[in-house]
C-alpha cells in the first residue's frame, strides 16, 4: 500500500462538530499534512483557525495563498475564496464563481489536491446539507487515491456523503470514530 | 492516469499557442485554476479535447476573444471589502492630499467596479480633480464594459451597502441614473480615466504613480509572476507611494518583502519603503 502524503478533508452542516472528532483522534506526532475545507458564511475574518488550534493544541493554519504546504500540520481554507492545491504542493485561491453556492468548494480542492498528490491522497467527505465534494471524491479515486466517506447513518446531515456514495464505491464507509482511528494509525510517505 | 496526462499536456500547448499566436501570456498563472476554466471552455465551446480548442482559436481570433473570456476572472463589486476603502479614506487619502496632482493607477480593474468606487471616493475628499487615474486590464471586453460604466440595478442595490459601510458620505444613487433595470454612472466620474490594454505579464511601466491598486489579480499568478507585477508596481510608485492589494493577497512571501511596508496590513495597504 502507498504512503500516504497528505489528507482532504470537506464538509458543510453538522461539520465543526464532525472536524473536532476526527482531528481530534490524531496523534501528536501525526505527519502527515491535513487540509480541511468546512463551508462557511462568507465572512472574512473567520475564527476557524484559531478555535480548533485552541481546542486540538496543535498548529492549525489558514491556507494562505502560495504558501507552501508543510508536514505535521492542519490547514483550513478560509472564506470567500476557492482553495487549490498546485502542483509543487503550494496552496492558490481563486475567486470563480460558487460551485453548489459554495465558495471555498470542497470539489476544486479535492480535484485540485488529486492532480497534485495522485495516489498518494487521502479523500475524507463528512456531514453535509449539500452535494459539493462527491465529484472530487470520485476524481481522488480516478487518480489512484483513497477514498473515505462517513457514514449516512453516522452523519449529522446524511445528503452529502449519500452524494457521494452515488458515484463511487469508497475504500472504507466509516462513523466518525472509525475515520479518526483510521487516520490516526496512517503511516506517511517516505517521499 | 493517461487521460488527464493528456489533458496537462494540451492545455500547456494551448496556453503556449496563445502566446505564440496572439502575445497573450498565461504561462506563469497558476496552474489548478486556469486548468478548470480551460476545462470548462471546452464544455461550452462542445469541443471534444482541449486540442481541439487549440485549433479553433489557432485559426480564428474571433474564437480566441471568446476564450479569452474565461481566462479572465470578471469578479467584482464596488467598494468590496468596505473596511479597505474605509481605511484607505482614514489614513491614506489625508496623506495623498499633500501631492499637488495625482496619479492613480487600477490595475487589473476588470469591468470598472474598483475604477468608480475609487473615483467616488476621490470626489468626496475633493482630490478626483487633481487625479489621473489608468484603468488597465488584458480583456478588452471588459475593458470595454469598465468604459461605458452601466450596472445592474440589483448589484447597485448590493454595493449600496458596500458604499455606506466604506465610509460614503452621500447618497450613493446621486452617483448614477437608473434605467431599464441598469444604473448608468455619473460619466464626469470618468473624465480623468484612462483606459488602457496593459498586461501584468509581458508589459512594462508606463508612469509614475502615487498609488496601485491591484485587487484579487496576483492570486492567479504563480510567485515568478507576483514578482513581476510588484516588481512594476515597485518602479512605477514615486517614493513613499501606497500599494493596495485585495484581502487575501500580501507582499510579505514576496522578492518585494522589503520593498513595501504595511500602512494597514489587515486592510492590505502598504507603503514603498
Amino acid at each position: 500500500m502507498n504512503g500516504v502524503r497528505a489528507i482532504v478533508i470537506g464538509a458543510s452542516a453538522g461539520g465543526v462538530t464532525a472536524l473536532f472528532s476526527v482531528l481530534g483522534a490524531l496523534p501528536a506526532d501525526f505527519a502527515i499534512p491535513v487540509l480541511c475545507l468546512l463551508h462557511l458564511p462568507d465572512d472574512r475574518h473567520s475564527q476557524l483557525a484559531e478555535v480548533l488550534q485552541r481546542r486540538l493544541r496543535r498548529p492549525v493554519r489558514e491556507a494562505f495563498d502560495k504558501a507552501r504546504i508543510e508536514p505535521g500540520l492542519i490547514y483550513v481554507a478560509g472564506p470567500g475564496y476557492h482553495l487549490s492545491v498546485e502542483r509543487d504542493l503550494s496552496f492558490s485561491l481563486s475567486q470563480e464563481a460558487p460551485v453548489h453556492f459554495s465558495r471555498p468548494a470542497i470539489d476544486f480542492l479535492f480535484e485540485s489536491a488529486a492532480d497534485a498528490y495522485g495516489p498518494g491522497l487521502l479523500g475524507v467527505l463528512l456531514t453535509g446539507a449539500n452535494e459539493d465534494g462527491a465529484r472530487g471524491l470520485l476524481r481522488i479515486r480516478q487518480s489512484g487515491g483513497r477514498t473515505v466517506v462517513q457514514d449516512p447513518r453516522d452523519a449529522q446531515v446524511a445528503l452529502m456523503p449519500e452524494a457521494a456514495l452515488a458515484l463511487h464505491d469508497p475504500d472504507h464507509i466509516l462513523s466518525l470514530g472509525g475515520i479518526g482511528q483510521l487516520l490516526a494509525t496512517l503511516e506517511p510517505s517516505a517521499c | 492516469m493517461t487521460s488527464e496526462r493528456n489533458t496537462d499536456i494540451e492545455i500547456r500547448l494551448l496556453i503556449e499557442a496563445i502566446y505564440l499566436k496572439y502575445s497573450y501570456d498565461f504561462r506563469d498563472y497558476s496552474g489548478a485554476s486556469i486548468k478548470r476554466r480551460i476545462l470548462h471552455a471546452v464544455r461550452q465551446f462542445d469541443c471534444r479535447t482541449v486540442s481541439a480548442l487549440q485549433e479553433r482559436v489557432l485559426h480564428d481570433p474571433g474564437m480566441f476573444l471568446e476564450l479569452l473570456q474565461y481566462l479572465t476572472i470578471p469578479v467584482s463589486e464596488m467598494f468590496r471589502d468596505p473596511g479597505h476603502f474605509l481605511a484607505l479614506r482614514n489614513e491614506v487619502v489625508p496623506l495623498l492630499r499633500t501631492w499637488p496632482s495625482l496619479k492613480l493607477w487600477i490595475a487589473g480593474c476588470s469591468t470598472g467596479e474598483e475604477v468608480y468606487s475609487m473615483a467616488i471616493l476621490l470626489r468626496e475628499e475633493g482630490l478626483l480633480e487633481r487625479t489621473i487615474l489608468y484603468a488597465t486590464d488584458i480583456n478588452p471586453h471588459s475593458l470595454e464594459r469598465a468604459k461605458q460604466g452601466i450596472y445592474s440595478m440589483q448589484s447597485m442595490r448590493e454595493y449600496e451597502e458596500n458604499y455606506r459601510k466604506a465610509g460614503g458620505r452621500r447618497d450613493f444613487s446621486e452617483y448614477y441614473t437608473a434605467a431599464y433595470g441598469n444604473a448608468i454612472m455619473d460619466s464626469s466620474l470618468r473624465d480623468n480615466v484612462t483606459f488602457a490594454d496593459h498586461s501584468l505579464a509581458t508589459d512594462s511601466v508606463f508612469s509614475e504613480t502615487q498609488l496601485v491598486s491591484c485587487r484579487n489579480v496576483l492570486i492567479y499568478f504563480n510567485k515568478d509572476l507576483q514578482d513581476r507585477a510588484l516588481g512594476l508596481f515597485h518602479e512605477s510608485l514615486c517614493h513613499r507611494g501606497f500599494l493596495v492589494l485585495g484581502s487575501k493577497e500580501s507582499v510579505d512571501f514576496s522578492a518585494y518583502s522589503e520593498g513595501f511596508e504595511p500602512l494597514v496590513r489587515p486592510e492590505r495597504i502598504y507603503r514603498k519603503t
